[in-house]
């Protein structure tokens, strides 16, 4: 257990050492926090003593010394356009962010287990065929198509009539292929408080009624991959020897599908569920932007229009430390699971 | 009354460019406490036979109407799946080939041996426990109650094998069918395991059906024996006596083939050429490509060979499907072994 | 199986070519997946010529006719098929020649990851040891980043760097490079493993013994080996790109609006969704949907056909 540890955090370690790397590259060669201090009319001679008093023509070494030192204290310095500490403007977006991926998640879990398995356990069946469809045309959709088209559909509504007006049953075939709108698609509402940065969107039905949409469209995306991956894993593992000798121990279905088959299913599925939260990270940028929720990924994007550097350096680390501490884990539930992984260290 | 008796049973893999008959016929039965040695090169439909004894065959594939098993007095063909499972496991209980691949590899040991205690008995965890526990004693399996807690890659090939014959055993079945048990075991410790197990069916009175490749570990352990070719049983009897005297062929051949029977120095017998594949069968007796028998000593074709399906003929305890055997007599006749006329 | 290893690659491409051809003829999905696809890209590169205006044209465009409906809806006028966007600009020029860019781009890119990706991948696998640590463990890094995020990033910076107007100007060569940086993983890892499953075969080793250089060796060798799991993944890959640069384009960070693909189309008319004009955005995003749904069926297809091993994860 704890040589895995070790190995895993050293690994954790190696990650975000090339990531602040990085990091201190975009702010070494984009940011200029002189000209962000005194702005353009201080002559040149004066600049240079300020760049000398920050240290700026310090060996790059040294400068990624004092940099690392204080990444390690989350300072990342200001940011320029909202003049407070970068750490702090993120703080304040993130738990938008961190409610529309748990509540994606939910639904995400909720919805490819069964599904995943049932088209596994009957891959003939019609059901199977048409998830699969649907799963494949999922894929396709962009997340933000998906997002504009919810939008039209429920947020603006649409009137279609394809059926006579003039009758009772024409009116009312119309009235079904119509959608009201009317869901809220802009914004968060008016959260909650519940402490310091964190308001909700949990605490009350008008709250979840906007998260509705910005999660049904981020689920979207990743829902189909999951999907069929679940039935892929399913499928290959139904076919093993194992499965065929808990049949012929005489166990029931039920105990063959959902313990023999979905403990072994799941234990690939958990490692790629790990990759994809960087995907799905990829993709809170391109929900928020479309309902404009006020989350990391919309000011993530802000600051790359206004160029504010010191933003984006802090939103790269802080994405890269939320990567790597979820990949870690993701490794060590996957060990815990796996008997075979030996995190014990006790002799086979 | 037999306590296992398969009759006409037919097998077929429904794909998608016609049905493939992976069993024609094939009849055989098993009294209680006797041990009975399925032999065939792979491919003849041994597996096969043995996993739908139980109805295990995987989905293409599927019992064809007329077929007939009965165990206990009680036809398993077109029984529900439910009714199946009261006797997988508990009255007949299998073991595979590959003792790497058989058992569950995020389920510890003990787990894999209870659920199948309580599957089949109203049984506490404790109690199960400890019967689960009995078992791998018998099993000869040392330190079981460490074993109880261990993971399946925690074991050797060997020790695994053993637990699958102690999960065999749980329920003291009337009926084990072993599907090639040491093929994918070290040599060393292959004879072990099968003394293991021919030793445990003797005490505890169960009956064994064996499928092997291997004729010399049929000879050892059985009693009666079936031999199949492409699907069909080609040859059935005591095992001594078919040993001794082969009436067809293909048997000959098998035996022929053994190692020991060569001369120290000399080439291997073997049989010339390879088992047709299930669905390009060649017509009549699908052995007459191979069979040295099948062309006159003047070079004409034997009649029959290439166009009838010749008839298992003989007595129940002595049967053997050939022209030539039909049409006179075996062929290295030993006439000290005549067919006995049992009924 | 032992005659398809042991017959020389050629024979077993001509068998593969053949159970391809069989497989296709039989499987409709496929052919009405393969036949929308070469309509669209020959209606895209055809665009000078068949489209009924040339969008990148100042001259021609109406600011009087901004916001016609397609022809389906009330209020539509012949001369524009598919409707008009919000500057006056023929939506059915502006989605073919859109859909060119989206394809120049998605080609591109992939044909840069692939390169990449099948060097790297023929290194890793066939030197093993530091070079392919090294390599693994970045395309780890890069792929648990997510290749999105990875061209988000490097688009970001590159903005930050060039500035935007230099940005829109080298938009393509731009968004090519960014999407081939991000995704080379996905090849470097497949064709590794089909380096580790092909090394150790004997027609490897007879060559080294021949004395042939280990770039040789793995060019002419290894490679001709490894080509169907690349030709699956690459038919994915060209879905992705395209998918990859209409994101980027939605976010501001890929082609222009005065130069657009599907991605920039989609999200010019986003804007004025609310205001009912819904066909500039839906339009061409239904289109960009069937282009990547049909690259999609057939890399499904092919995936069945060929059935490679690819690595998972």
């Amino acid at each position: 257990m704890i040589a895995f540890l070790i190995k895993r955090l050293f690994h954790a370690l190696l990650v975000m050492f090339v990531i602040s790397l990085i990091a201190f590259a975009i702010q070494d060669n984009l940011g200029d926090p002189v000209q962000q201090l005194v702005g353009q009319s201080v002559p040149e001679s004066e600049r240079d003593a300020l760049r000398d008093e920050l240290g700026l023509n310090d060996p790059f070494i040294t400068q990624y010394l004092r940099f690392a030192g204080n990444a390690l204290h989350f300072d990342f310095g200001y940011s320029y356009v909202f003049n407070q500490p970068t750490t702090e403007v993120i703080l304040r977006h993130l738990p938008a962010t961190l409610e529309l991926v748990a509540a994606t998640t939910v639904l995400i879990i909720l919805l490819s287990v069964p599904i995943g398995v049932y088209s596994a356990i009957k891959p003939r069946a019609w059901l199977s065929r048409f998830f699969m469809g649907v799963s494949i045309i999922g894929i396709s959709i962009p997340v933000f198509l998906t997002a504009i088209v919810l939008i039209q559909l429920f947020a603006i509504g649409v009137s279609w009539t394809p059926f006579p007006t003039d009758t009772g049953w024409g009116q009312w075939l119309n009235d079904l292929v119509s959608t009201n709108g009317g869901m809220p698609a802009y914004g968060r509402g008016d959260p909650v408080h519940v402490l310091g940065t964190w308001y909700t969107n949990f605490a009350s039905i008008k709250g979840l009624s906007y998260l509705i949409l910005p999660a049904v469209s981020l689920a979207s995306i990743m829902l189909p991959l999951f999907i069929r991956l679940i039935r892929a894993e399913m499928l290959e593992v139904l076919q093993s020897d194992y499965i065929k000798f808990a049949r012929a121990k005489g166990l029931s279905p039920q105990r063959i599908y959902f313990l023999h088959a979905l403990k072994n299913t799941m234990l690939p599925v958990i490692t790629v569920g790990g990759v994809q939260i960087g995907t799905l990270v990829a993709y809170t940028i391109l929900t928020e932007t479309v309902f404009q929720w006020p989350g990391v990924g919309l000011m993530f994007l802000n600051a790359i229009e206004r160029s504010d550097i010191p933003l984006i350096v802090t939103y790269l680390v802080i994405v890269g430390l939320i990567f790597t501490i979820t990949n870690t884990l993701v490794d060590l539930i996957y060990g815990l699971v796996n008997p075979t992984v030996k995190l014990t260290g006790k002799p086979a | 009354m037999a306590l296992l008796d398969v009759n006409h049973l037919d097998v077929r893999f429904a794909l998608r460019r016609g049905d493939v008959q992976a069993l024609r016929d094939v009849c055989f039965s098993l009294d209680k406490g006797e041990r009975l040695g399925i032999v065939g090169e792979s491919g003849a439909g041994k597996s096969v036979a043995a996993f739908s004894l139980l109805n295990l065959i995987a989905k293409p594939g599927y019992i064809a109407n007329g077929s007939h098993i009965v165990f206990d007095g009680e036809e398993l063909v077109g029984l529900s799946d439910r009714a199946l499972r009261r006797i997988r496991g508990h009255r007949m209980s299998m073991i595979f080939q590959d003792p790497m691949m058989t058992l569950n590899p995020v389920l510890s040991i003990g787990e894999q041996m209870i659920e199948c205690l309580k599957a089949h008995r109203r049984i506490s965890k404790r109690e199960a426990r400890k019967v689960a526990l009995e078992k791998l004693q018998l099993a000869q399996i040392p330190a079981p109650e460490a074993r109880l807690d261990q993971y399946p890659h925690e074991l050797s090939g060997g020790m695994r094998q053993r637990v699958i014959i102690a999960i065999a055993l749980l329920l003291d079945p009337d009926i084990i069918i072993a599907d090639e048990p040491t093929t994918a075991l070290d040599v060393t410790i292959q004879a072990e395991v099968m003394a293991l197990l021919l030793d445990l069916c003797e005490k505890q009175d169960v009956g064994l059906i064996l499928i092997t490749h291997d004729l010399g570990v049929v000879s050892q352990v059985t009693e009666r024996m079936l031999v199949m070719y492409a699907g069909r049983v080609i040859e059935q009897g005591p095992t001594r006596e078919i040993i001794n005297n082969p009436l067809h062929p293909y048997t000959q051949g098998l035996i022929q083939a053994l190692p020991q029977m060569a001369t120290p120095g000399s080439r291997l017998n073997q049989i010339p050429g390879s088992m047709p594949s299930l669905d390009k069968l060649p017509s009549g007796c699908a052995f007459h490509p191979r069979c040295p028998f099948a062309t006159l000593d003047d070079g004409r074709p034997r009649p029959g060979c290439r166009d009838q399906v010749p008839p298992l003929t003989g007595a129940d305890a002595r049967q053997v499907s050939c022209h030539m055997v039909a049409e006179n007599k075996p062929v290295q006749a030993d006439q000290s072994a005549p067919a006995k006329e049992a009924h | 199986m032992s005659s398809a290893t042991s017959s020389p690659p050629s024979i077993r491409e001509r068998l593969n070519d053949s159970w391809l051809w069989y497989s296709f003829k039989r499987d409709p999905v496929a052919q009405l997946s393969l036949l929308v696809f070469i309509f669209m890209v020959a209606a895209a590169f055809l665009a000078p010529w068949i489209s009924p205006a040339d969008p990148y044209d100042l001259a021609q465009i109406d600011i009087m006719a901004s916001e016609l409906p397609p022809f389906w809806v009330d209020g539509s006028e012949p001369d524009y098929l598919l409707g008009t966007d919000s500057q006056g600009r023929d939506m059915l020029s502006t989605i073919l020649y859109g859909t060119r860019v989206s394809l120049i781009i998605g080609f591109g890119a992939v044909a840069l990851q692939a390169a990449l990706g099948v060097c790297f991948g023929l290194l890793a696998g066939y030197k093993g040891g530091k070079i392919d640590a090294f390599l693994m463990r970045l395309a780890d890094i890069q792929l648990s980043f997510s290749t999105l995020m990875v061209a988000i990033i490097v688009g970001a910076l590159f903005k930050a760097v060039f500035g935007g107007v230099t940005y829109n100007t080298y938009a393509v060569p731009l968004l090519v490079l960014i999407i081939g940086l991000a995704e080379w993983p996905q090849y470097a890892r497949t064709v590794r493993a089909s380096v580790l499953a092909e090394r150790g075969k004997e027609y490897v080793d007879a060559a080294r013994v021949m004395g042939l250089s280990s770039v040789r060796i793995m060019f002419r060798h290894i490679l001709p080996n490894t080509l169907s799991p690349i030709f699956v993944i690459s038919t994915v890959q060209v879905a992705n790109a395209i998918i990859s640069e209409a994101a980027l384009s939605f976010l501001g960070l890929g082609m222009p609006e005065t130069q657009p693909s599907l991605g920039s189309l989609i999200k010019s008319g986003f804007d004025y969704l609310q205001s009912g004009s819904w066909w500039i955005t839906l339009v061409p995003g239904l289109v960009l949907v069937i282009l990547v749904l049909v690259i999609n069926l057939l890399g499904d297809w092919l995936r069945d056909v060929l059935n490679p091993r690819l690595y998972k994860g």
